[in-house]
C-alpha cells in the first residue's frame, strides 16, 4: 500500500498514463464555495472512487468532468482534450437512474445512441446485447415502473456502458438499493473494470465499497473541497473477490480512512 | 381489464340517468322533466332533422375555438415554460383571461367584432385557452432536471431535450390542460349562443325554455354534455396513440 502527498503526486508517478486530469479546478455556487483549487489524475482502465462527507462536492465534481456544470476556474482534461461539455468519451450513471419513465427499458438502454443518430436495427442490438450483460434478458419490454430499484440501475448502466464510452462517471449509483444486491453489484464492477478496459470514476458514500471496488480512493475533506489524500490499495486485488474482504490490507485501509474522516462527522 | 372498465361506465350512466328518471317522476320541479321524456323528445329532434341543422352552427365556433386554443395554446405554453422572460411577458395576460368574468366581457367583443362567428370563436378561445397554456407552461417548468440532465450527457441537442424529454415528460399535464380546455370551450360555446345572438343548440335551449317545452330544453343540454364526452374520449385516444407510455400504470388488476 502507498499513500501519496496530493502535492508530490506528480514526482511520485510521473509515467502514470490519465484517462481524465482535474486540474486546480473551483467551482462557486454563488457565494457557497463548493471546490477550491482541486487537482487530482485518474489512471486510464482503473477505477478510482472518490470519497468524502456528504456535501463536500464530489457530484459537483463528477458534474464538471462530465461537462453537465461550467467550472469556475481550472481546467478538466479528458484524453488530453480540454473539457467544453458533454463528449461523447464521457457516460453517467445517475444516482436516482434516471430513466424515461415513458419508455420501456430496451428504448432506455437505446436512448444514448438514438440521440447519437444510431439506426434503430442497429442500436436495439447493441441495447440487447447490454441488457443481456447486466443480467435484464427478458425484461426489454418492461416500463421502469415495474423493475425494481436495483433493476432499474442495471438499466442505467447498461445505457451508460452500449455508447461504448472511455469513460464512465457513477454518482453514489449503488445507494438506492438493497445490501445484497449491492455486494452483487460490487463483484459485478470489479468483473466490468476488468473486462471493459474502461477507466470509471465512482462516488460512493461507503468506506467498505470504495476500497472493495477501487484501485485508487481520493478522499476530498469538506467544502470548500480538496484532495486530502489519494490511497492506492495494492496488494489484495489479485486474490480474488472472495477474500478480499477478509484481506488484512483491506481491512487496515477500511480503518484508516475511517480515521481520517471521523473527525468531519460530528 | 378493458371490459371491466366499460362495464363500470355503463353502470355509472345507468345509475345517474336512473335518479334522473327517478327525480322528474316525483317531480322536484315542473320544469324537471323525466330522462324517457328528455330521451324522446331527443329522439324526435333527430328524426325531424333539427339537431343536426343545429350542431351544423353551434360546431362552428366550438371546433374552431378549440383548435385554434389548442394549437396556439400548447405552443405557447411551450414557449412560456421554456423562456423565463416570455413568461413575465405573456403569464399574466393567461392569468387574468383565466380570472376574468366572461359575461362582463362579452358585450365589449360585441361591440368590437359583431355579432357573428369571429365573437362566439373569442368566447370559446378565452374559456377554453387560458388553462391549456398555464397547464403546459408549468409541465414544461416541471421536467425533472435529472433526465434533462441525462440527456445532455447523451449529447442531445437542445432540439432533443424538447422532443424527447420536454414535451414527453409534459404530455400528461398538457393533455389534462386540454381536457379542461374542451370542457370549457363546450361552455363557451352554449355561453355564447345564449348571450351573443341565439343560434344552434343554444336557440334550441332558449326557444324551447320560452314556450316551456322543458323535455327538449333537456334533450339539447344532454346532447351537448354527450358530444363533449365523445370529444374528450378521442383526445383521449390521441394521447394514447401519440404518447404510448402515458397509460402506464393505469390499470393495476
Ligand atoms: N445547484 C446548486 N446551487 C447551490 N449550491 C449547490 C448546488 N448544488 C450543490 N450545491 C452545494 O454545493 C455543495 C456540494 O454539493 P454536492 O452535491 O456536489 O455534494 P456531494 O458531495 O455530492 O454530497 P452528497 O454526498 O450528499 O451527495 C453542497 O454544499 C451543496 O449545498
Ligand atoms: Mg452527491
Amino acid at each position: 500500500m502507498s499513500q501519496i502527498n496530493p502535492a508530490t503526486l506528480a514526482d511520485a508517478r510521473p509515467a502514470l498514463d490519465s484517462a481524465v486530469s482535474v486540474r486546480n479546478v473551483s467551482k462557486n455556487y454563488g457565494d457557497v464555495q463548493a471546490l477550491k483549487n482541486l487537482s487530482l489524475e485518474f489512471p486510464r482502465g482503473e477505477l478510482t472512487s472518490l470519497l468524502g462527507p456528504s456535501g463536500c462536492g464530489k457530484t459537483t465534481l463528477l458534474k464538471i468532468i462530465a461537462g453537465l456544470l461550467p467550472q469556475s476556474a481550472g481546467q478538466i482534461e479528458v484524453d488530453g482534450k480540454t473539457v467544453t461539455g458533454p463528449g461523447p468519451d464521457r457516460a453517467f450513471v445517475f444516482q436516482d437512474f434516471a430513466l424515461l419513465p415513458w419508455a420501456n427499458v430496451l428504448r432506455n438502454v437505446a436512448f444514448g445512441l438514438e440521440l447519437r443518430g444510431v439506426a434503430k436495427s442497429e442500436r436495439e442490438a447493441i441495447a440487447e446485447k447490454y441488457i443481456r450483460e447486466v443480467g435484464l434478458a427478458g425484461f426489454e419490454k418492461k416500463f421502469p415502473h415495474q423493475l425494481s430499484g436495483g433493476m432499474r440501475q442495471r438499466v442505467g448502466l447498461a445505457r451508460a456502458l452500449s455508447v461504448d464510452a472511455q469513460v464512465l462517471l457513477l454518482d453514489e449509483p449503488f445507494s438506492a438499493v438493497d445490501e445484497q444486491t449491492r455486494r452483487k453489484f460490487q463483484e459485478d464492477l470489479l468483473a466490468l473494470v476488468a473486462n471493459e478496459k474502461k477507466t470509471f470514476i465512482f462516488v460512493t458514500h461507503s468506506i467498505e465499497e470504495a476500497v472493495y471496488v477501487s484501485d485508487q480512493i481520493a478522499i476530498l475533506l469538506p467544502r470548500p473541497s480538496r484532495v486530502s489524500e489519494i490511497i492506492r490499495p495494492t496488494s489484495f486485488r489479485g486474490k480474488g473477490v472472495d477474500n478480499i474482504r477478509r484481506d488484512p490490507e483491506y481491512l487496515d485501509i477500511v480503518d484508516e480512512i475511517w480515521a481520517s474522516l471521523r473527525s468531519y462527522v460530528e | 381489464m378493458q371490459n371491466r372498465s366499460l362495464f363500470l361506465k355503463l353502470l355509472s350512466a345507468a345509475i345517474v340517468f336512473g335518479a334522473w328518471e327517478i327525480a322528474g317522476r316525483i317531480p322536484i320541479s315542473y320544469a324537471f322533466p323525466t330522462f324517457l321524456e328528455s330521451m324522446t323528445a331527443l329522439a324526435q329532434m333527430t328524426f325531424d332533422g333539427t339537431i343536426f341543422v343545429a350542431y351544423a352552427e353551434t360546431l362552428k365556433p366550438l371546433v374552431l375555438g378549440i383548435a385554434i386554443s389548442g394549437i396556439v395554446g400548447v405552443a405557447m405554453g411551450l414557449w412560456i415554460g421554456l423562456s423565463a422572460r416570455f413568461e413575465w411577458l405573456f403569464a399574466p395576460i393567461f392569468v387574468v383571461m383565466q380570472a376574468a368574468p366572461l359575461a362582463a366581457l362579452i358585450p365589449i367583443l360585441v361591440m368590437v367584432y359583431g355579432i357573428g362567428l369571429t365573437s362566439k370563436v373569442f368566447v370559446v378561445c378565452i374559456m377554453a385557452m387560458p388553462v391549456i397554456v398555464l397547464n403546459t407552461a408549468g409541465a414544461v417548468r416541471n421536467t425533472p432536471a435529472s433526465i434533462k440532465d441525462m440527456a445532455k450527457s447523451f449529447l442531445a441537442s437542445d432540439r432533443d431535450v424538447l422532443t424527447k424529454i420536454i414535451i414527453p415528460a409534459a404530455s400528461p399535464i398538457i393533455f389534462s390542460g386540454l381536457r379542461l380546455g374542451v370542457s370549457a370551450g363546450f361552455i363557451g360555446a352554449i355561453l355564447s349562443e345564449l348571450k351573443i345572438t341565439p343560434t344552434g343548440v343554444g336557440d334550441i335551449i332558449s326557444y324551447s325554455r320560452s314556450i316551456a317545452d322543458y323535455p327538449s330544453m333537456y334533450a339539447a343540454i344532454f346532447s351537448i354534455i354527450l358530444l363533449a364526452v365523445v370529444f374528450l374520449n378521442l383526445l383521449e385516444l390521441l394521447e394514447n396513440t401519440l404518447f404510448e407510455g402515458n397509460n402506464r400504470g393505469y390499470v393495476s388488476d
